[in-house]
């Protein structure tokens, strides 16, 4: 099991401390999935997490300049690790103006991704910040816990409003209540509604539109068939959603929501390089 | 839907009705006296007077005139109900609080009366939100009987003199001891805390000082804890009136200039620290 990895370019660099600042705030400890060609973020649906799960996939192309890697074995050549990536967002916050960053996969005492920044200095020799961090191999066998989540069946697919509106409204709404309901109908529209002893709040957005998803097989999926004005509902816990909306560092290129009534509202962020899904279950 | 985003035209039953181009009108001015839960909101056709009272010692009102709005109709001679300010502030900024240029949330609010909740539209880039606040029974608040006949001192300051100076007081002191005089010191503010004392002086004849007249020596303390709150009216405030009365009640005037130049008024009374006077007899 190899590991090795050097950044070079800057704007690389920040945007994948940006990536892993938003990981950092939506999962303490996550899965990080190695390939020849893509890293993963994971984050399983264990009741531990409260039933939030997470998949984050980056092209490694699009931000390493320098990519090796060589699995547990010929036919498995990927390796997962199991890490706390506000670690990993420490290391990278040292390296805001880093020549170079190289990460590698150690084992001195125990299994390490060492982060090695090499900073500009003033003599001819740079300076170096090296960031030991702890990780856990993880085994052959539980790699099926963390195959990617297929897309649910769900009775309304969206896109999100502006984020910057949906994320000041929900943090208000964070204060009045502990639990907030996503509604959205196939015309476009989606409101957000909390209802306490003291209060009730409903946002309403217009013309959000609704991604085309092609049916794979031709016939009519349960989202076409449905009355296009009817809503789909889910009431899910409202921090989940606000450490979503929140990690936001960079506007996505697309944002979108599915929703499955009363069961799961599962998130879709594309950026150019880096593709978020998140699932927030919906509460008893 | 039994709940339209418009509101009924007008001769129906809303007791209160009221419209504003850009809640931050409100919400600014709101904050200034927001330091406890509840505050009891009165309305007359001069406008809106906002009162949140703590301990029985300080009582802060925030004054929205009628023009500030771009409607306001009251249809009974006053109506007064109680609320909860911090679900008010949050549902009014809504939309964040940050104040881009260009970007203002409009907001219409109705009330139909005793037992109805409190009904907020607020828009703004075409998204609405509507809110609804349950409001209760108004409590009986203070009456401090501060007039002008019975001043015995005032002086009036550029907040931006004193704005360092509130933001910075020694808060392990129990009290701000506040001194006017037609003679030194004139005007001081003192703390007395962990690390010593503190005195800060204004003489009569700074440039910040805008009014002075003090006709008699007092010196009178205040719960610290009490008059930190009023730090947020300062803050905002380009002038403030400082008087006391015979018995040291304290009235602090705030001149509230908004986004638009209009002038709102914030004030905060204050009892004396009885304990204090005590321990000195």
């Amino acid at each position: 099991m190899r590991f090795r990895a050097k950044i070079v370019d800057l704007a690389c660099l920040n945007h994948f401390s940006r990536v892993i600042i938003t990981i950092a705030k939506l999962a303490k400890i996550c899965t990080l999935r190695l390939t020849v060609s893509k890293l993963y973020f994971i984050l399983s649906d264990k009741v531990a997490n409260g039933g939030v799960s997470m998949w984050c996939e980056l092209c490694q192309g699009n931000f390493f300049d320098e990519f090796q890697m060589e699995g547990v074995a010929a036919e498995h050549n990927e390796i997962y690790l199991e890490l706390v990536p506000e670690n990993l967002s420490r290391a990278l916050k040292t390296a805001q103006n880093a020549k170079a960053v190289k990460i590698k996969l150690t084992n001195k005492h125990c299994p390490c991704l060492r982060v090695a920044v090499e900073l500009p200095s003033l003599s001819s020799s740079s300076r170096m910040v090296t960031h030991d961090i702890p990780v856990g191999v993880i085994p052959r066998r539980l790699w099926n816990d963390f195959r990617e989540p297929s897309v649910p069946d769900f009775d309304v697919s969206i896109y999100l409003p502006v984020l910057k509106t949906m994320k000041s409204v929900v943090e208000r709404m964070k204060n009045l209540s502990n639990s907030i309901v996503i509604e959205a109908n196939s015309s476009g529209e989606m409101n957000l509604k909390i209802e306490t002893d003291l209060v009730s709040v409903t946002t309403h957005f217009k013309d959000l539109g609704n991604p085309p998803w092609a049916s794979e097989d031709g016939c009519q999926s349960s989202a076409q068939s449905r009355d296009l004005e009817s809503m789909a509902e889910a009431r899910i816990d409202i921090k989940k959603l606000q450490q979503l909306l929140g990690g936001q560092q960079v506007n996505p290129t697309k944002a979108l929501c599915n929703i499955v009534s009363k069961r799961i509202v599962h998130f879709i962020l594309l950026h150019e390089d880096v593709s978020l899904q998140y699932f927030i279950p919906a509460l008893a | 839907m039994p709940l339209t985003a418009q509101p009924p035209a007008s001769g129906e039953p809303y007791v209160l009705a009221a419209s504003l181009d850009n809640a931050r009108h409100l919400s600014s001015i709101l904050r200034a006296v927001h330091f406890q839960d509840h505050a009891t909101c009165f309305a007359t056709a001069s406008g809106l007077r906002v009162t949140v009272e703590d301990a029985k010692c300080i009582q802060a009102n925030a004054f929205i005139q009628a023009e500030i709005f771009q409607e306001f109709a009251v249809q009974e001679e006053s109506v007064t109900f109680r609320i909860n300010l911090s679900v008010l502030l949050d549902c009014l900024t809504i939309f964040g609080s940050s104040s881009l240029p260009g970007t203002s949330t409009a907001l219409r609010m109705c009330y139909r009366g005793y037992s109805y909740p409190l009904m907020l539209f607020l828009e703004e880039g075409g998204v609405v939100t509507v809110c609804k606040i349950n409001t209760q029974e108004p409590d009986e608040l203070l009456d401090f009987d501060f007039c002008s006949t019975k001043v015995v001192n005032k002086v009036i300051l550029q907040s931006e003199g004193l704005r360092e100076a509130f933001a910075e007081l020694d808060m392990t002191s129990d009290v701000l001891q506040i001194t006017m005089s037609p003679n030194k010191p004139y005007f001081r503010l003192s703390t007395f805390g962990n690390a010593g004392s503190a005195h800060l002086d204004y003489p009569r004849d700074s440039d910040l000082m805008e009014a002075f007249h003090c006709n008699q020596t007092q010196t009178n303390r205040y719960k610290i804890s009490l008059l930190k709150p009023s730090t947020k009216a300062l803050a905002l405030s380009c002038k403030v009136s400082i008087r006391t009365d015979a018995q040291g009640f304290l009235s602090l005037q705030y001149m509230i200039r908004n986004e638009d130049g209009q002038i709102c008024f914030v004030e905060y009374y204050c009892c004396p620290d009885e304990d204090v006077t005590e321990a000195e007899l």
